[in-house]
């Protein structure tokens, strides 16, 4: 992946807005946390291939950054994205990883199931 | 010697850390391994360091990792089971154990290792550990594998007691260093910081445990 650049992210999702795509959303601190920690509170949660319809999806923020993306009945967030890149399959990826490298929150939309 | 050894564990690595020393002697002395990971460890926050993995690559690079390490320690026969990291406690219980007792229908162990239910931290693993003494309870006791269980939780001596295997690993630990080290989307900024520390931050890993399950079901 590469560090995300605003306008070609924002080029990306304006390309999957105004028909059916499919989401993965997802957010962890690992599932180790509080075994590390005992005073860390563990939380996360993940949806894969979620089937959404968005009719405006925007990139903010001086990095990390926050992605919106503007459902019928709804909204999708995310906050603390670093990187991204696009699959062969012409999937968007994104992604924020933390001080050390790992995965802290993820945000990638596919025409087709993942 | 053992007949045959079964290994069920949820996460490629899963065997590295704990187990490999213990596997590897077991097969320098030709025992067979078969050892089936339930998942790929899709879900994994590690992804490289410097990262070189994303959410959708790491299936592929860890089952790559996986075969690796299988190779260093000398498991021959490796099966995955197909599951998904993070949902081995949402499964269906009864096809778990299905999938897990045909296995051991198939290759006969005579030692199963896997993790001690409720004593080792990762839902996942408590699900597969659950799993495998469910599918081994259903076999008449005189008929029962051993079982070798992983426990790490930090309240695992306080219940359960201390360890009654404890095994000196350390004339294999460079298969054990390498096999670590075949999971390297997982294990490289861990072996860094570790080596960082210097000194006997690794001594740890020359000593293998486990507690041996105690029956608490008997046909």
């Amino acid at each position: 992946m590469q560090p995300i650049r605003v306008e070609e992210v924002q080029t990306a999702l304006n390309r999957f807005a105004n028909q059916d795509v499919y989401l993965h959303l997802e957010t962890t601190n690992g599932a180790y946390a509080s075994h590390h920690n005992e005073r860390f509170f563990s939380a996360g949660a993940y949806i894969r291939n979620g089937r959404i319809r968005f009719s405006r999806g925007k990139i903010v923020g001086k990095g990390p950054y926050r992605v919106g993306l503007r459902l019928d009945f709804g909204w999708v967030y995310a906050e603390g994205l670093t990187d991204w890149e696009v699959t062969d399959k012409g999937q968007l990826l994104l992604a924020g990883h933390d001080y050390e490298g790992k995965l802290a929150v993820a945000l990638q939309l596919s025409y087709e199931p993942f | 010697m053992e007949r045959h050894i079964l290994v069920v564990f949820p996460h490629p690595d899963d065997e590295a850390f704990g187990v490999s020393g213990t596997l590897a002697l077991h097969a320098e002395n030709g025992t067979p391994i078969t050892y089936a990971c339930l998942t790929l460890g899709e879900m994994g926050r590690n992804m490289g360091k410097p990262p070189f993995a994303n959410r959708e690559t790491l299936p592929l690079i860890r089952k790559k990792e996986l075969e690796d390490a299988c190779k260093i320690i000398g498991i021959k026969d490796l099966r995955l089971l197909g599951f998904r990291d993070k949902t081995i406690e949402f499964e269906d219980e009864e096809l778990l154990s299905d999938r897990i007792g045909a296995i051991i229908a198939e290759t006969n162990p005579s030692l199963i290792i896997t993790f001690y239910p409720g004593y080792s931290v990762h839902p996942d693993h408590d699900a597969c550990g659950a799993a495998v003494i469910r599918a081994v309870e259903r076999l008449p006791k005189e008929k029962r594998p051993t079982v070798h269980c992983v426990a790490f939780a930090k309240n695992c001596e306080q219940e359960l007691g201390k360890p009654d295997i404890v095994r000196d690993v350390s004339s294999v630990i460079d298969k054990k260093m390498a096999a670590i080290q075949a999971h390297r989307s997982q294990t490289e900024g861990l072996m860094k910081a570790a080596s960082k520390r210097g000194g006997d931050a690794l001594a740890w890993l020359k000593t293998e445990r486990f507690w041996t399950y105690k029956w608490k079901k008997v046909l």
